[in-house]
């Protein structure tokens, strides 16, 4: 008889947790063995014994963290089965940021996905999603509500190059996570023939160098000179989300205030930020794509988490799935998560 | 329908002038006609849809969603034409179809969706029936991406709401051939969408269209406000003065058609053609020609404040009550033409005799002269402006706001030309507040906490406490801004969003001098009070904000309903 979901994974204040295999996945607190999805700080944090993840994932946290960012590092080949004590695990590619996976673990003939963060979209910078068929999903749900579509990323870029055609004179800065949103930014700008330098914020810096190191071309990419900034008329700057209307953006040339994120999709959010041209760029599956894996994976149960749960459940209820909420905190701290309400009802 | 709904997003989020006006300018050059007629129109409020309701729009969305995704995604929009914009559930995305309880079809072979041009839909809205609408609506819901269909619903609820006037709109028509927008204003009254004519001349195609409307509108000639400086350059000889009366100008325009029959109409400085809310005044237009005065609602004789102009202003229907109750009144000060005489080349002077000729001939009480202020010096013209009632104003002083100063040769000239024509304006009222919010701003100003709210003392249960009694965003130079800034963001004991709430009480806090122009009664705030024109005239660096002023200072202003309240301190700069 296949063993029932939760004797392959539970919830623990660490976070996930699966007994049979002794090990947590993205785990909020310092645990003797994590299983890392991707490198953005709310899932992957400093001060485990040991961290098993994809080599990108292991490289990101090495700059983020140090060298030392964990007792003991393995490299988990995507696509290969592992034996951990009585489950079998295996990373599969997520499409979300460079390095990021889903995590499939097995144990009596039940197969659980742990998806991490995921989209559907392409990305230049990273490997396409792979469906992994299982009997429990757990998905994320950051833009888990259907006003959430994405739109196509080439036309959102275009958007950004027309303006700086049409205001050469101004400064347009784009606002975009340090890992993954901006290199992605760059790749696509890249695609549709800019050639131009694209400065950086400082620290936007080592993460960009790495993606560089790679194997993913990002063009010519010059760090911002503090005092160089009044010379930056017509250029494209990124930056994080928090210095677009800082101080430090002041001394650009009557600067355009971009940024590059799903929440641009709802005009409320785009004003409340001071933003001018918002770009619909998103790292997360919208709500067709969620909709559709969650079909596509043909899992009879699925677990909702950080993000949007009440309408994804909702909707798996009206379509015969066993959906559940996981109300789990110390997500969405990077990345556009950050920006997502604490809870569904609140939004 | 793309295109222009790419440049309404943009329009909306775009907070400079100047970069508005190369936005629409860049449209109209690459939009072929008719298309960016149809977009001026737009954006000059100039299309009318009878029967396309936003009451359409919402009963379309839920015959195709799922309730309950519906409401959390309205929930978490706000607002309404958005929420149906991202959530319409376009061919292809059946994730939010409400679950069908019959036989799921197999496909459909329905035509593909096309997206329609802007002409289709406005040419479609102007003439379809109540009953084609929904289906010609929803396909072209199902065709347009997420701006497309946002774009689409603001135009069916005719509230476009991006930030552009339609003299904003002319403007950049008229930048496009170079021409001055006045030129365009004069013959705007005559043109109907989709321009096709005015474009061909603006390009340099075509002859200039003709004004076809015997009752034009003509920019009017505005002022400068006086300076300090200005006394000493200016002789007190060399010009004439009329009070500036605190009402609405208007422009009363009144000739005939080709058969004859009497057109009249009245139209807002702007242009904007206001007739429909005046039937009134319209009666009382027994002329031909064009006047430029003040709309002023008098009573047994006696002007009535702003507040209560605004309450007839601020009415949707206009009912006989309506007009028994706010009897209008145009004081005039100026005359553009008469018959077919075009008077704005006289000096004004002359154009004076001419209005006092033509307002005695009109012989209605509702068409009256604004009256001269006598002075020789500029002295004198100080002390008539200090207190009007001791040169003649008698009881109408109360909707005097100071004088207007002509240039006694001067002739009309649209726009606001140099030299000619000075407003010198009562000082304004002071209260001495204490900040409470600070917000940041827009456009260049959105690194910085540049709009504050401030409040003013009054009793709460818990001993005294400050209620907020407006908000204001300009006054200050860039160096001050700078200061502000560094304040807010050092003293912020809160933050909501965009806004900061700044440290105050009795022993602590930042007070700001706010100069505003008028009170008025207000259900939207707190304090129950709404300023006109409030703005920063100093900052108190120095004034501890227990000695702010108090409530009942704010309350004696509206009660009284008089100019001079708090010892008026004389401008220090």
């Amino acid at each position: 008889m296949a063993l029932r979901s939760t004797d392959i994974l539970t919830q623990t204040p660490q976070g996930l947790y699966c007994p049979l295999g002794d090990f947590h996945i993205d785990p909020v607190r310092p645990v003797k063995r994590a299983l890392i999805t991707h490198g953005h700080s709310d899932h992957a944090r400093s001060g485990h014994s040991a961290v098993l993840a994809t080599g990108e994932t292991l490289r990101i946290m090495g700059v983020r963290y140090g060298e030392d960012f964990a007792g003991s590092s393995q490299e988990a080949p995507l696509g290969e089965s592992m034996r951990l004590g009585d489950a079998t695990v295996r990373f599969t590619p997520a499409g979300h940021v460079l390095g990021s996976a889903q995590i499939a673990i097995e144990a009596g003939g039940t197969r659980v996905v742990v998806s991490g963060d995921y989209k559907r979209a392409e990305d230049p910078t990273c490997l396409p999603y792979e469906l992994v068929p299982c009997d429990v999903f757990i998905t994320e749900a950051t833009f888990g509500l259907p006003v959430f579509r994405h739109p196509d990323t080439r036309a959102e870029v275009r958007k950004l190059l027309d303006s700086v055609a049409l205001f050469p004179e101004r400064t347009h800065i784009v606002g975009a996570y340090a890992l993954g949103k901006a290199q992605r930014v760059m790749a696509l700008l890249r695609e549709e023939g800019y050639d131009q330098p694209i400065h950086l914020h400082g620290a936007m810096e080592r993460l960009t160098e790495l993606y560089k190191s790679e194997g993913i071309s990002l063009g010519e990419t010059p760090k911002v000179v503090a005092s160089e900034r009044s010379k930056l008329a017509g250029a494209i700057v990124i930056c994080p989300p928090s210095s677009i209307q800082d101080l430090w953006s002041r001394r650009f040339p009557d600067p355009v205030t971009c940024f590059a994120s799903g929440w641009m999709r709802v005009r409320a959010r785009a004003r409340q930020k001071g933003v001018e041209l918002p770009l619909v760029i998103s790292d997360h599956a919208d709500w067709d794509d969620l909709c559709r894996t969650i079909r596509e994976t043909g899992a009879g149960e699925v677990w909702v988490t950080h993000g949007q749960e009440d309408a994804l459940v909702h909707w798996c209820a009206t379509h015969g799935i066993r959906a559940r909420p996981l109300h789990m905190l110390g997500y969405g701290d990077e990345g556009e998560a950050e920006e997502a309400p604490r809870s569904g009802g609140e939004a | 329908m793309n295109r222009f709904a790419a440049l309404l997003d943009r329009l909306a989020y775009e907070p400079r002038r100047n970069a508005k006006l190369r936005l629409i300018m860049d449209y109209f050059r690459h939009a072929p006609d008719p298309e960016r007629g149809y977009a001026l129109a737009a954006m000059t409020n100039a299309l009318m849809f009878k029967e396309a309701k936003p009451g359409l729009i919402r009963g379309l969305v839920e015959e195709r969603t799922d309730p309950e995704l519906f409401r959390m995604s309205y929930h978490y929009v706000g607002d309404l034409a958005e929420t149906v914009a991202l959530i319409w559930p376009a061919p292809g995305h059946e994730s939010v179809a409400p679950v069908a309880s019959g036989i799921p079809a197999i496909g459909h072979n329905n035509p593909p969706p096309h997206v329609p041009s802007l002409t289709e839909v406005v040419e479609t809205l102007a003439t379809a029936g109540k009953s084609d609408l929904p289906a010609k609506v929803a396909g072209w819901l199902d065709a347009l991406d997420e701006t497309g269909r946002w774009a689409l619903l603001k135009l069916i609820t005719r509230e476009l709401r991006v930030g552009v006037s339609a003299r904003l709109a002319k403007t950049a028509v008229a930048q496009l051939g170079g021409i001055e927008p006045d030129e365009i204003e004069l013959i705007w009254h005559g043109l109907e969408a989709p321009y096709e004519s005015l474009f061909a001349w603006v390009e340099g195609r075509g002859p200039k269209p003709e004004s076809g409307n015997p009752a034009p509108f003509r920019p009017p000639m505005l002022s400068h406000p006086l300076e300090e400086e200005d006394f000493e350059k200016l002789d007190a000889g060399d010009f004439l003065a009329e009070w500036k009366w605190d009402g609405i100008r208007l422009q009363a325009v009144s000739g005939h058609d080709s058969h004859g029959r009497p057109v009249r109409r009245i139209y807002s400085r702007t242009g904007e053609d206001v007739s429909r809310a005046f039937p009134d005044l319209l009666e009382a237009l027994d002329f031909e020609g064009a006047i430029d005065g003040e709309l002023l609602i008098v009573r047994e004789g006696l002007v009535q404040s702003f507040n209560v102009l605004q309450q007839r202003l601020n009415r949707k229907a206009v009912t006989p009550r309506l007009v028994a109750d706010f009897p209008v009144h145009l004081r005039v000060y100026d005359i553009l033409t008469e018959g077919d005489e075009d008077l704005r080349d006289l000096p004004f002077t002359e154009r004076r005799k001419r209005l006092e000729a033509l307002v005695a001939r009109i012989g209605d009480p509702r068409i009256e002269l604004s009256p001269m202020v006598p002075f020789e010096t500029w002295e004198d013209l100080a002390a008539a402006r200090a207190d009007p009632a001791s040169v003649g104003a008698g009881p109408d002083a109360d909707a005097i706001e100071g004088c207007m100063v002509k240039r006694a040769n001067s002739p009309y000239l649209p726009g606001r030309p140099k030299g000619y024509w000075y407003k010198w304006k009562r000082d304004p009222y002071l209260v001495d507040a204490v900040m409470m919010y600070g917000q940041r701003g827009h456009g260049k100003r959105s690194s910085f906490y540049s709009d504050y709210t401030f409040g003013v003392w009054r009793d709460g249960p818990n001993g005294e406490e400050l209620v907020p009694v407006g908000k204001a965003y300009h006054g200050f130079t860039d160096e001050e801004l700078v200061r502000l800034d560094r304040y807010v963001r050092n003293h912020t004991v809160k933050r909501f969003g965009p806004v900061r709430e700044v440290e105050y009480g009795k022993d602590r806090g930042l007070v700001l001098e706010v100069a505003f122009e008028g009170l008025q009664r207000s259900t939207r705030h707190k304090s129950g009070l709404a300023m006109r024109f409030p703005r920063i005239s100093r900052i108190r660096w120095d004034k501890p904000a227990a000695e702010a002023d108090r409530i009942e200072t704010l309350e004696k202003i509206l009660e009284r309903g008089e100019r001079e309240i708090h010892p008026l301190k004389e401008q220090e700069t």
